[in-house]
């Protein structure tokens, strides 16, 4: 049995020793804002955050969790960063969007007014096959309304 | 009334001609420029649910019961199944079926062999390692030129207008180089997949990523004798296609198989590394370009033969389309060929051909712009084509010159970039043409309905691959009912739930669907009228709909509700439909970019600082949804130019980029400055909108005016996709190699 903290829930689980948090979190918790684009740590559609901090749910096995708090895009869904995205027009087809916002999020808690610079380094993780950068980068420094 | 016409049919620059029943279009154009919602930026009708990640793709489909299916392909770009055991398979923890031989012949690597569906994709997966096989292993044929002398082709085609020769011995200059452009991988974030449910053996549901819903419904119906509405085809929300999408594949047939033979549902997603093999790709090209012109700048003559490395299935895109057709040179000849070869089938990546021929055809022209001494944008003007440069049939719309005049201002920039050049740092400013399709054309349908409340539905069975036609109908049902955007809805997605809608390929959702939708709304607007003329007893004629309210000529104000709250559970049901293509006339889309580079000449780093875009896609509906198509475009491009190739081992054909860390995609750090421009004049002959489509004309001339920047830069000239750093020394240890070349004498 395992246990995980995620969006401020505990839930109670089993999953096989090697399954990957992503894998849980879509396939056992339902929680399918967590993407799985490569599976393999390369393009970050899969981030969540670890008590804040971003990391590639596609690479971490659920068993290493611990007692992290873990956050997805279902924990971030009234961050004002959803409504930046979509008033900057920053998602086409919408695929990485979920990760591209829960990166974004990560970094603009630590650093609430991020430069171009620091945008640009900040989200380099996180492939948007559409193009739709120069939108994430408006909508990230427009964030706040 | 429906009408029956014998019309050419485009896509992607494909053309048939058929006969196509089409309904007669009366509606006239709106008057151009900004109007209450067409023409003005819109938020996307379904940003919050892709932004919360609420949207419901193909990748989150689970079906009660369902099962995962897993893939055996092919390690050996060419082989022969000499033996093939399943039986260890579907002994297999969790194994419910296996399927297979799916191909004796291999022709390339990755291709699909056996299949097998298990409870869990880690079963199915664990279960193909049980599967026994033994090859015949064959030479593979990987050089396209090496295919041509063989005559190993998937297709040729050669055209020629006007007297070449004699064109090349009128010219005072002739250049000629080869180009070369490399396999691109489209590498969308969603990969293939589908889920595939039957009910009895008659009717199947498939869930789908696709850009093209009733081309897979027709590809399904076909390929199991099914009546087609007993397919039902579901695309809601898809994760990117780029062209790759346009159709079923191999993985709609083994989830559709495997479902079949288990009586369950079963879901088949390629992992990251299959869509690296088997998911298509920009075939690699070879250009051998020739192109003459007076001491005057008059082209005189364009010559190219141009391979296509096909892979082992696909079509012949043309290459030499640009050549034929961008500019107005009366002796063209070209050859095209598809060479067949042990590698993955190409399928249609944005701008298909277009792209890989502008860059050899605007790099050759600059360098013949050099020779003579010209401007290069004062050379594209004197070749302007004014009627189509084919078969001198006039265009519905063509503003290009109107692009050249707005480039001026960037293009003046040159001096004030390249003064800006430092140290091993030198900076240049180049540009290139657009010219591609994307007018679209019939048959496409709409429904819209309006009820009580005053919302209205469209209701169509088209997809949005992201590029926000959710949105742009939305806005013009609103645009013809007067109401505001966010009182639509559209409904989309399923075949089942609308009529035929195009398929979102050649740049032709919004030219083929929009007036549709517009015909829709229109025949609600008339039918509201008609009813509040008997309620108000007033002549219809004098009525109209105006912000929200039905308004007569005499001053009469009622809110729509006043009669929308007549109909109670009642609707106002309209239909509408894509009527036909102005006959005799070429439709195009047109366009310009002006790049700004930096280039380290001792490293041979390129960063591409700015890029202009200027286009002519006719009237724009949704500037903000406009500009990130232009500004996608520009960023796929970029990464064809600079980073991305799916590199093979020479011997042995295998893909040695499966991942997208060895295939490098440009992240946001690689994005530079980009300045949209759009024309935004309807096309006065195209349709009730004017509007032409815009997905594919950005990414067309980007890799052209890069590499032009870069010979203002430096004086080296690129003459391969990408420009690695290995191919900028080469260009510049070239460049200081080559003694200046004289401009020949004019012709007496």
């Amino acid at each position: 049995m395992l246990e995980l903290s995620v969006n401020g829930q505990r839930h109670a689980l089993d999953a096989p020793v090697g399954a990957s948090l992503a894998q849980v979190l879509r396939d056992e918790l339902g929680l399918t804002g967590t993407k799985i684009a490569c599976n393999e740590g390369h393009c970050g559609a899969c981030t969540v955050q670890f008590d804040g901090i971003p990391v590639l749910s596609c690479l971490t096995l659920v068993h290493t969790v611990d007692d992290r708090e873990v956050t997805t895009i279902e924990g971030l869904r009234d961050h004002p960063l959803v409504e930046a995205f979509v008033r900057a027009d920053a998602t086409q087809c919408g695929f990485c969007t979920p990760g591209q916002i829960v990166s974004a999020a990560a970094l603009v808690a630590a650093n609430p007014s991020p430069s171009g610079e620091e945008i640009r380094y900040g989200m380099a993780g996180n492939i948007c096959r559409c193009g739709t950068y120069p939108k994430i980068e408006e909508a990230i420094t427009s964030w706040r309304g | 009334m429906a009408r029956l016409i014998r019309s050419e049919k485009e896509v992607e620059g494909r053309y048939t001609e058929q006969w196509i029943v089409v309904e007669e279009d009366t509606l006239e154009q709106w008057p151009e420029g900004p109007l209450d919602a067409v023409g003005r930026p819109a938020r996307r009708l379904d940003g919050l649910q892709r932004a919360r990640g609420e949207a419901r793709y193909t990748a989150d489909i689970q079906l009660p019961g369902m099962l995962h299916a897993a893939v055996l392909r092919s390690p050996h770009a060419h082989a022969r199944v000499k033996r093939l055991d399943l039986e260890p398979a579907s002994a297999a923890p969790g194994v419910r079926a296996v399927l297979g031989p799916l191909n004796e012949e291999i022709g390339y690597q990755g291709q699909a062999v056996a299949a097998v569906a298990a409870e869990t994709l880690d079963q199915a997966r664990a279960a193909l390692h049980r599967i026994e096989i033994e090859w015949d292993e064959l030479e593979p044929l990987l050089d396209p030129d090496e295919a041509v002398r063989r005559r190993e082709l998937v297709a040729e085609r050669t055209q020629e207008r006007g007297d070449v020769e004699l064109g090349f011995a009128e010219a005072n200059v002739v250049v000629e180089a080869e180009y070369r452009t490399q396999n691109v991988l489209h590498n969308s974030m969603e990969t293939h997949q589908a889920v595939c449910e039957w009910e009895g053996g008659e009717r199947l549901t498939v869930y789908i990523s696709t850009q093209s819903i009733w081309g897979v419904r027709e590809n399904v119906a076909e390929h199991y004798g099914l009546p087609p509405d007993h397919v039902r085809v579901v695309c809601r929300f898809m994760g990117g296609g780029f062209g790759s999408k346009n159709s079923a594949g191999d993985y709609t047939y083994i989830a559709a198989d495997l479902a079949r033979a288990t009586g369950r549902p079963v879901k088949c997603a390629l992992t990251r590394s299959e869509e690296n093999l088997d998911a298509g790709n920009r075939n690699a090209t070879l250009q051998r370009l020739r192109a003459g012109a007076r001491s005057d700048g008059t082209l005189t003559a364009l010559e190219g033969e141009f391979v296509n490395a096909t892979g082992w299935d696909g079509w012949l895109s043309s290459t030499g389309g640009p050549m034929e057709m961008l500019y107005g040179c009366e002796n063209v000849r070209i050859a095209e060929y598809g060479a067949k070869l042990n590698t993955g089938p190409m399928k249609a990546f944005r701008a298909p051909g277009f792209v890989e021929g502008t860059f050899g055809l605007e790099c050759l022209i600059d360098e013949l712009a050099a020779k003579l001494g010209l401007d290069p944008l004062e050379f594209r003007r004197r070749n302007h084509s004014d009627s189509d440069a084919v078969d001198g049939r006039p265009f519905s719309s063509k503003n290009l010159l109107e692009c050249y005049r707005r480039a001026q201002p960037h293009w003046d920039r040159r001096d004030e970039v390249r003064g800006r050049s430092a140290g091993p740092w030198k900076r240049g400013v180049g540009m290139a043409s657009q010219i591609w399709y994307g007018g679209g054309g019939p048959p496409s349908y709409a429904w819209v309905r309006l009820g009580a409340d005053a919302r209205a539905t469209v209701i169509t069975a088209m997809q949005d691959i992201g590029t926000g036609t959710t949105t742009v109908m939305a806005q013009i049902a609103a645009e013809e009912l007067a109401l505001p955007v966010d009182r639509i809805d559209v409904s989309l997605g399923d075949s089942a739930r609308g009529p035929y809608a195009v398929t979102s390929a050649g740049s032709s959702t919004v030219s083929s669907m929009g007036p549709a939708v517009r015909a829709a709304a229109a025949d609600v607007a008339t039918q509201l009228l008609e009813i509040a003329a008997q309620r108000f007893d007033l002549e219809q004629r004098s009525l109209s709909l105006r912000g929200g309210n039905i308004v007569s000529a005499d001053g009469g104000s009622w809110p729509v509700e006043e009669i929308t709250g007549l109909l109670e559970s009642g609707q106002i049901i309209g239909k509408g439909s894509r009527g036909p293509n102005p006959t005799g006339m070429r439709v195009l889309t047109f366009g310009v970019q002006v790049a700004e580079v930096a280039v380290d000449v001792e490293t041979g780093e390129v960063r591409v600082e700015r890029i202009a875009a200027i286009h002519d896609v006719g009237r724009v509906i949704n500037p903000l949804g406009a500009s990130s198509q232009v500004e996608g475009g520009i960023i796929q491009g970029l990464g064809h130019t600079l980073s991305e190739e799916r590199l093979l081992d020479p011997r042995s054909g295998v893909v040695l980029t499966q991942t997208l860390d060895s295939y490098r995609m440009p992240t946001i750090a690689d994005v530079p400055e980009i300045v949209t421009e759009l024309i935004d004049v309807p096309d006065e002959h195209l349709t009730n909108l004017g509007s032409k489509g815009l997905g594919e004309p950005p990414i067309v001339p980007t890799s052209a005016a890069i590499a032009n920047a870069i010979r203002d830069a430096t004086g080296a000239d690129v003459r391969a996709l990408p420009i690695t750093r290995e191919e900028m020394l080469r260009a510049l240890r070239e460049a200081s190699e080559r003694r200046p070349e004289r401009v020949e004498a004019p012709a007496a």
